[in-house]
């Protein structure tokens, strides 16, 4: 391997050379796309946020009343715990599908069945979220209605369903990987102790592939942290507080949707949009780089 | 290092997928310029903004591209505000608004485009109040609604307005509004709070004239308030009264024109500049009887002057 990659090395064709700079200007564009993402997004709400806007004010008023004529208020508390409900209870509902069906695949399925398993899976990843959002605002808005006798079905609980069932596939994916990683020895040990099949999950797998299980959870929230179009169209987006799953609320990134398209520019309100985009960014660079450095724990381990 | 393989293989086949789609890109505008040439150079006007006048807009672009050999219009929707940015922009040959244009934007687009905006009325539309079919109401009066919708609001429930609803077990008035910066949802505020009262937060906040009336028709407790050309059989809409001393009017063209109704508002379009060549034809035959017969067959009021409201 070594003599060959020196070998071609030495009299590198031009267009080798070409396709490698390419590859290479690939790799260091995300890099460049990232920050140049942040600095434009933090570049847009610096002025706001250093200059005007009462923090204190942001992030604990539920006054949001961006509009207003003559007494504007930017409270985003509860954009803020509207976001974190509805992934919560999305994570309350994939978490043990996702995870299940992980199990499922990588332990009890045969090899034939798992192959389908696994594209059908991918093509639940591969639904458009506008998609998804349309299912809850017909579908599921009439079965939570029919189901829960609620007087709308544009809930929490819908928006959870929906984000649970984009997350699946991330979190199945990544679990079924963490899963198939852990030694073959472990589960022929366990089971020449006598352990049953449910024991070797229970009590050998699970503890020894819980970093990349937890990191399988993880990008699952992040990626429904991240979401919008879905949330939009089936959470009512309301400023809300909830009170329980059939509340509606209203989450960060919908807010952004739906108010970005028609403010003007350099606006006070722009420009809390833009502080908006600036903490839903750090809240999934923490979520995404817990996961990452969960994911890191793992490699060293094995 | 299993860990991210899965991964890496839906990363990548989405790159090509991304890839195929810049080739495709590419190639498409040759083919589209192609097809422009042998069909004759034709101008295209642009047409962009309020949501409440997309359908509308989208009708007379159809019918005047049909009657017209030397023009094409492109329309599409957004919102009022969205369509302003875009004229502020100098994208966008004509942008319809819901609302009034306000002096920023029009000091902006002047200052971006060397061009002043001209308006133009181009017909009404009144603002419906809607409850679902079985809600055992029919007559609201504007302070009712301003005690509902607005903050402080002193009714909350369906048995305060006097009524009870046998549908709506919790009794809670569910009140369903548009998105903050949307035409209607200006003038539905300042029609009912004037410019010093917000709206109450907690309003399911929708993103199109449709859905408020979709959602109201799929819902007892719901009430919202949207264009009256956007009724369907499962709604129902209030009378409306001022007050609870005035008469109460149902929204039509009648009561629209004699502006009795207490929540219209005129439909505007804004031109870069004073409209000229095939803009300006355009415009025209918006104005012209023509054009205005699709006004009304859409469900809005026409303008006065055109001769439609004696039929």
């Amino acid at each position: 391997m070594n003599i060959l990659r020196k070998k071609s090395a030495a009299h590198l064709p031009f267009s080798e050379t070409a396709i490698e700079l390419f590859i290479r200007l690939c790799g260091i564009s995300s890099i460049l796309f990232v920050f140049g993402i942040f600095f434009f997004v933090f570049r847009e709400g610096a002025g706001f946020l250093f200059g005007g806007l009462d923090l204190g004010q942001f992030l604990t008023s539920v006054e949001w009343q961006p509009t207003s004529l003559n007494n504007k208020r930017y409270g985003a508390f509860a954009l803020i715990v509207g976001t974190f409900s509805v992934t919560l209870l999305a994570m309350c509902i994939a978490v043990p599908f996702g995870l299940g069906a992980a199990i499922f695949v990588s332990e009890f399925c045969s090899p034939k069945l798992r192959e389908t398993f696994k594209i059908i899976i991918e093509l639940l990843a591969a639904i458009p979220s506008v998609v998804w959002g349309f299912i809850g605002l017909t579908l599921m808005n009439q079965l939570i209605i029919s189901v829960f006798n609620a007087p709308i079905g544009l809930t929490m609980l819908n928006g959870s369903i929906m984000l649970a069932l984009m997350s699946v596939p991330i979190i199945v994916s990544i679990a079924e990987d963490a899963l198939k990683a852990v030694p073959d020895s472990y589960r022929e040990a366990a089971e020449a102790l006598g352990a049953t099949r449910w024991q070797v999950v229970y009590r050998v797998l699970l503890p020894a592939a819980k970093n990349g299980l937890l990191a399988a959870v993880l990008l699952g929230a992040a990626r429904s942290i991240g979401e919008t179009m879905a949330v939009l169209m089936a959470t009512g987006h309301s400023v809300n507080i909830p009170s329980g799953p059939l509340s509606w609320i209203r989450t960060l990134t919908a807010t952004i949707a739906a108010e970005l398209g028609e403010v003007a520019r350099g606006d006070e309100h722009y420009q809390v949009l833009f502080i908006i985009g600036i903490l839903l960014f750090t809240i999934t660079f923490v979520v995404n780089l817990i996961a990452d450095l969960v994911i890191k724990g793992i490699r060293q381990e094995s | 290092m299993r860990t991210n393989g899965r991964i890496g293989f839906t990363t990548s086949c989405l790159l090509i997928l991304l890839v195929c789609c810049f080739v495709m890109n590419g190639c498409s505008p040759k083919d589209d310029t192609s097809v422009a040439k042998t069909e004759d150079t034709q101008f295209t006007i642009k047409n962009k903004g309020s949501d409440t006048m997309v359908n509308l807009a989208q009708a007379w672009a159809e019918k005047y591209t049909d009657i017209s050999t030397t023009a094409s219009v492109e329309v599409s929707g957004g919102g009022s505000g969205t369509g302003v940015a875009a004229l502020i922009n100098g994208t966008v040959d004509i942008a319809n608004c819901s609302r009034q244009i306000k002096p920023k934007e029009l000091e902006l687009a002047t200052q971006n485009t060397g061009k002043v905006p001209q308006e133009f009325i181009v017909g009404y539309d009144a603002l419906a109040v809607y409850v679902h079919q079985d809600t055992p109401i029919d007559r609201i009066t504007i302070i009712q609604l301003a005690e509902i919708y607005g903050e402080n609001g002193t009714i909350s429930k369906w048995s305060e307005l006097g009524i009870s609803h046998s549908d709506c077990p919790s009794d809670k008035i569910i009140r369903i509004s548009r998105q903050s910066n949307s035409g209607t949802y200006f003038y539905f505020r300042e029609a009912l709070l004037g410019k010093s009262r917000d709206f109450r937060i907690g309003s399911l906040d929708l993103h199109g004239s449709k859905d408020v009336v979709e959602v109201v028709g799929r819902t007892p407790c719901a009430i919202g308030y949207s264009g009256m050309g956007y009724a369907t059989s499962h709604v129902k809409m209030l009378e409306v009264a001022a007050d609870s001393n005035s008469p109460y009017y149902p929204p039509n063209l009648e009561n629209v024109l004699a502006k009795t109704y207490p929540i219209a508002r005129p439909l505007y379009m804004y031109s870069l500049g004073e409209p000229a060549g095939e803009i300006k034809i355009y415009l025209d035959w918006i104005l012209s009887a023509a054009g205005q017969e699709i006004v009304k067959k859409l469900g809005f009021v026409p303008l006065e002057n055109t001769g439609l409201m004696q039929n």
